[in-house]
């Protein structure tokens, strides 16, 4: 009995026992289902993306530069095919190993290999290392043939930028080289598309249209596992072209003048007066820009660099000297249009003997004998120093200075392709006060007016000048990217009805001129110089008379000049070496601006040959070449230009 | 009297299949057909060793179950002690001829298998728990005499396991103990006060933990003290939960499993990878066969006429819910990771066996349910 009740008192305990327990139970069973929905249902995005990090990593394959050409299509900057080796570092249980039977194979030098463990410290156990990224095709292939005793070895095929032309056009396109910090974080579209490796431009076109040139990387991804190592592809974005650039460089003009300045220093700019497409910019001496794709070394550095011609400086923009005589037709229009001067002014040039006096200063013309008397057209003919300094005395710098900033000088011209382009300096009696602080003296305006003292000019902006000129007397910009957009018929009608509108009152005053709307008061005087330039190259005693082309087709108009590097003592004078005899680095610098054809000009042209001597000796003959090469070919791209519209 | 008549009571066969409880026979083949699948899930969905191991002993130790599940209960309960002696032997021989793996001696080589005799243990404490209570009045439960004794019982076999090092095991004996010594009605009291010491030893308890015990717990707090070294774990496998999201990423498409992230995935974490592949709708449903098999086992104990058979069932579903309950916390992250296995679902023989004998018994329990047992 007593064991009955002992048992039903503990059925009715472990009943309630259990009932405690089992509430327990439910709400532990509570906690977890809410646990669980709160990590799969209210958090599944934040595991989701975990899970996804976890499992996929990205590779970028680098973008394809686009191809540069010039204005005929041939290609300037190519992609070349490169052969390259990489080693896989998940694939690789012997890293030493692999890099010496990969050393023995394509043989790496010390350095190479050196900086093979240097990029191995700074890259993930999974990720590739770049090997070699250059290999020459036998090398390539053998690798290919003992691949499989190399573990981790992939060999690639990819594309690099390959410059045809190598130092032709260097100063022009500029060269590619790998992304620095610097290009990163100046650059967005580089920033975008960065992958290791990646190559940006460096100076030049590569440089200022990388945002149009570099295109888009691509995506790979791949699904790895725990320990990092591959286990295949889920998805591969190609990567894309950049656009593809044409330049207005006409190659073969180029060229040749690059040719021309082979073994000097020069520049040699031409373009076309109504367009302002410049067809050619050479700079001498060039470098090859293929040496830079792959990190230059530095032996061939320091030679570029310690090259006393200065090769990495782009003489055309950056390479600053006096005009000299180039600027005397400028004076000359200057004078003529605030109509200080009529052309039948007359000044007797008498020789050393009796030079320009101004305030106890003397003044020499170059000619020793003197010209005699002098009229306008003469003295530009004959580059007359004497009727220059006495023309420039009743201008006056100041506006010598309006007229010359309008036409071009003082001021940079294809900035936005080249940042290291210089302004030059046309100098006033204000900008003297400014930065100067002193006052401007009347012999120094005198000077002014042969385009000595202070005036500085790029060669860039003397072609400028004469192609402005040339045109008879209209703003242009000058380019160097073809667009397409750009109508030739529409700026020569442009021009045409601009020369039938009134003139300004105000034409005169400093003041911002819009494109192809006309630069002068009277157009008859532009005419006037242009006259007297004609004479200078095609007439008995004109100063360039030996580089002229008796063929009417070719016939051309220019104006030498010839730049102190220093004052010219009265011991000079009374040496009178010639250019060879003297030093070199105290030679004159020789320069030479014309147009072409006289009769119907098109072209426009500036040679510049540092310490040459004479413009009519060493830079006129130059020109000579160069312009028949340019008339030659007129035809032919007029034809390209045609075509390229329809396209 | 009455007692031994009805004592005497032999059942023919077929009275015996018939009071065979198939709802549960059912819910353990659900179950482990799922564990199948699972483990095939972490080999990557190759029929290989895991999968196969696991095959064989599901179906080995199934048969054992049924097999046993015709012993008398009233045997089960003369061969109570027994059952513990021959854990605690075992336990004891673990320490004499055990084999070490990862820095702990749980095993010992039965030539077939290595067995783990802790997870016996955990069965054997319930079965001689239930024989010891099924024996005292309810009037002397609360005497320190009839107090002592299981705690002794219960702190020998805990101590030996904690001392493998096997923190988890040893925790889970206890709850189980523990279990059944509420169940057999000791005052409320007793587990109030020995709560209160529990939390004030703490520190002590702590000061006394292996290393990689300590950090396993500071871990759990924090997860992100160490994401590649103690933290992994748990991150790779919320990580892995979380992704399943609803419907789970499907059948062998567990991304976290089978790219290796996930650790231990065919043992303590078979659940994450179950999660992973069936999201938060399989969870629940694995749950909930769990929840099912324990509410059988408390229904079966229910209509067992003896105190012995009554108080294994439910000590023994408290136990499997003990189970369940800490495995999926631990991985979820709401308990520290201590190493307890998901039963029969978790791969491991040691673990099927004492769950499927633990199983036997319930069913021998349900068969002979009219047996009385007298002191």
């Amino acid at each position: 009995m007593i064991k009955r009740t002992s048992n039903l008192d503990k059925n009715k305990t472990i009943n309630r026992r259990l009932f405690i327990l089992g509430s327990a139970k439910v709400g532990l069973l509570g906690l977890i289902t809410s646990r669980l929905y709160n990590l799969q249902i209210s958090e599944k995005k934040k595991y989701e993306i975990l899970s996804d990090k976890n499992r996929f990593r990205e590779w970028k394959t680098p973008p394809k530069r686009g191809v540069i050409t010039d204005f005929y299509n041939n290609i300037i900057a190519d992609n070349k095919r490169v052969y390259q080796v990489y080693l896989s570092l998940d694939e690789t249980k012997d890293f030493n190993n692999s890099i010496f039977k990969l050393k023995n194979i394509i043989g790496l030098s010390d350095d190479e290999l050196s900086k093979i463990y240097e990029k191995k410290q700074k890259i993930k156990p999974w990720d590739t290392i770049l090997v070699s990224e250059n290999l020459s095709w036998e090398k390539f292939s053998k690798l290919n043939l003992y691949l499989h005793e190399i573990e981790g070895a992939k060999p690639v095929l990819s594309t690099s930028r390959y410059y045809p032309y190598s130092n032709d056009l260097v100063h022009i396109i500029g060269y590619v080289g790998e992304a620095s910090a610097d290009d990163i974080t100046k650059n967005k579209k580089i920033e975008e598309n960065f992958v290791p490796g990646l190559k940006v431009g460096k100076i030049g076109i590569e440089n200022s249209t990388d945002q149009i040139l570099i295109g888009n990387y691509g995506l790979k991804r791949f699904e790895v596992n725990s320990s990092g190592k591959k286990i295949k592809e889920i998805s591969y974005k190609k990567e894309t072209q950049g656009e593809n650039l044409r330049t207005t460089i006409d190659l073969e003009v180029q060229r040749l003048a690059q040719k021309l300045l082979e073994n000097k220093a020069g520049s040699i700019c031409a373009m076309d007066i109504y367009s302002g497409e410049i067809i050619a910019l050479a700079s001498s001496p060039t470098y090859d820009p293929n040496k830079f794709t792959y990190g230059i070394n530095k032996k061939d550095w320091n030679e570029i660099k310690n090259n006393k011609l200065r090769p990495l400086v782009n003489k055309s923009i950056a390479g600053l000297y006096s005009p000299g005589s180039t600027i005397k037709p400028l004076v000359a229009l200057a004078a003529l249009e605030y109509g200080i001067i009529n052309p039948k002014l007359k000044v007797k040039c008498k020789g050393h003997d009796h030079p320009y006096e101004l305030y106890g200063q003397k003044y020499h013309c170059w000619k020793k004998d003197g010209h005699g008397i002098m009229s306008l057209r003469n003295a530009i003919k004959q580059s007359c120093d004497i009727y220059f300094y006495e023309v420039a005395r009743l201008l006056g710098v100041d506006r010598l200075s309006i007229i010359a900033k309008r036409y071009g000088l003082g001021s940079k011209v294809l900035e936005d392709i080249f940042p290291e382009e210089k302004k030059g300096l046309v100098p006033s009696t204000k900008w003297k006060k400014q930065v100067l602080e002193q006052s401007w003296y009347l012999g120094e305006t005198v000077i002014t007016g042969i385009g000595q003292g202070y005036i500085q000019t790029t060669p860039l902006q003397l072609c400028l000048m004469t192609a402005q000129l040339a045109n008879g007397g209209f703003k242009i910009k000058p380019n160097l990217i073809y667009n397409n957009n750009f109508n030739y018929e529409e700026i020569l009608s442009k021009i045409q009805s601009e020369k039938n509108k009134p003139i300004e009152a105000n034409i005169l005053h400093e003041k911002d001129i819009n494109l192809y709307e006309k630069l002068y008061k009277n157009s008859k005087n532009i005419q006037i110089v242009l006259d007297a330039m004609y004479g200078s190259t095609n007439e008995q005693s004109g100063t360039s008379f030996r580089s002229r082309h008796k063929d009417k087709k070719y016939r051309y108009a220019g104006k030498t000049g010839t730049s102190q590097v220093r004052r010219i003592t009265d011991k000079d004078r009374e040496l009178d070496l010639d250019t060879s005899e003297i030093e070199y680095k105290n030679r004159d610098h020789a320069l030479f601006v014309a147009f072409a054809p006289y009769d119907k000009p098109k072209y426009a042209i500036s040679v510049l040959v540092e310490h040459g001597g004479s413009g009519s000796k060493a830079a006129a003959p130059l020109a000579n070449k160069l312009i028949k090469k340019i008339i030659d070919r007129d035809k032919e791209r007029e034809i390209k230009r045609k075509e390229l519209k329809i396209i | 009297m009455i007692s031994s008549s009805l004592n005497s009571l032999n059942y023919s066969f077929l009275e015996k299949l018939k009071s065979v409880d198939y709802f549960l026979i059912l819910l353990v083949l659900l179950i482990g057909a799922i564990s199948v699948f699972s483990i095939y899930s972490t080999e990557s969905g190759d029929f290989s060793f895991y999968t196969k191991n696991h095959l064989i002993r599901l179906v080995a130790f199934f048969l054992l179950f049924l097999a046993l599940s015709f012993v008398r209960v009233s045997t089960w309960y003369r061969q109570a002690y027994t059952f513990y002696l021959l854990g605690l032997l075992l336990l004891l021989s673990v320490i004499f001829f055990g084999i070490s793996a990862s820095g702990s001696k749980r095993w010992i080589n039965l030539v077939v298998f290595n067995l783990q005799p802790s997870e016996l243990m955990k069965i054997a404490v319930i079965v001689s728990f239930a024989r010891y209570y099924h024996r005292i009045q309810s009037a002397d439960i609360e005497s320190y005499k009839y107090l002592l004794q299981p705690i002794i019982l219960l702190l020998i076999p805990c101590y030996l396991v904690i001392a493998q090092p096997d923190l988890g095991t040893a925790i889970l004996i206890a709850g189980s103990g523990i279990a059944i010594i509420w169940l057999a009605g000791l005052n409320i009291k007793y587990f109030i006060y020995s709560g209160l010491i529990a939390l004030v030893s703490m520190p002590f308890i702590i000061s006394i933990l292996k290393p990689y015990q300590k950090s396993r717990i500071l871990t759990f707090f924090n997860p992100e003290r160490d994401p590649l070294g103690a933290g992994y774990q748990i991150i790779q496998s919320k990580i892995a939960i979380g992704s399943g999201g609803m419907y789970g990423k499907g059948f062998l498409k567990g991304t976290q499993s089978y790219l290796e992230f996930l650790p231990e995935k065919h043992t303590d974490f078979i659940f994450t990878l179950f999660s992973e592949e069936f999201g938060f709708l399989g969870s629940i449903l694995l749950i909930f066969l769990y929840v099912l098999l324990i509410f059988r086992i408390i229904k079966i104990g229910f209509s067992c006429r003896s105190f012995f058979a009554k108080l294994y069932c439910f000590g023994f579903s408290s136990a499997l819910f003990l189970y369940v309950f800490v495995n999926i916390a631990m991985v979820v992250g709401l308990l520290p990771i201590v190493g307890a296995p998901l039963p029969i679902m978790s791969y491991g023989g040691s673990s099927m066996l004492s769950i499927m004998i633990g199983l036997s018994i319930v069913m021998s329990c349900k068969i002979y349910s009219q047996e009385i047992i007298s002191n």
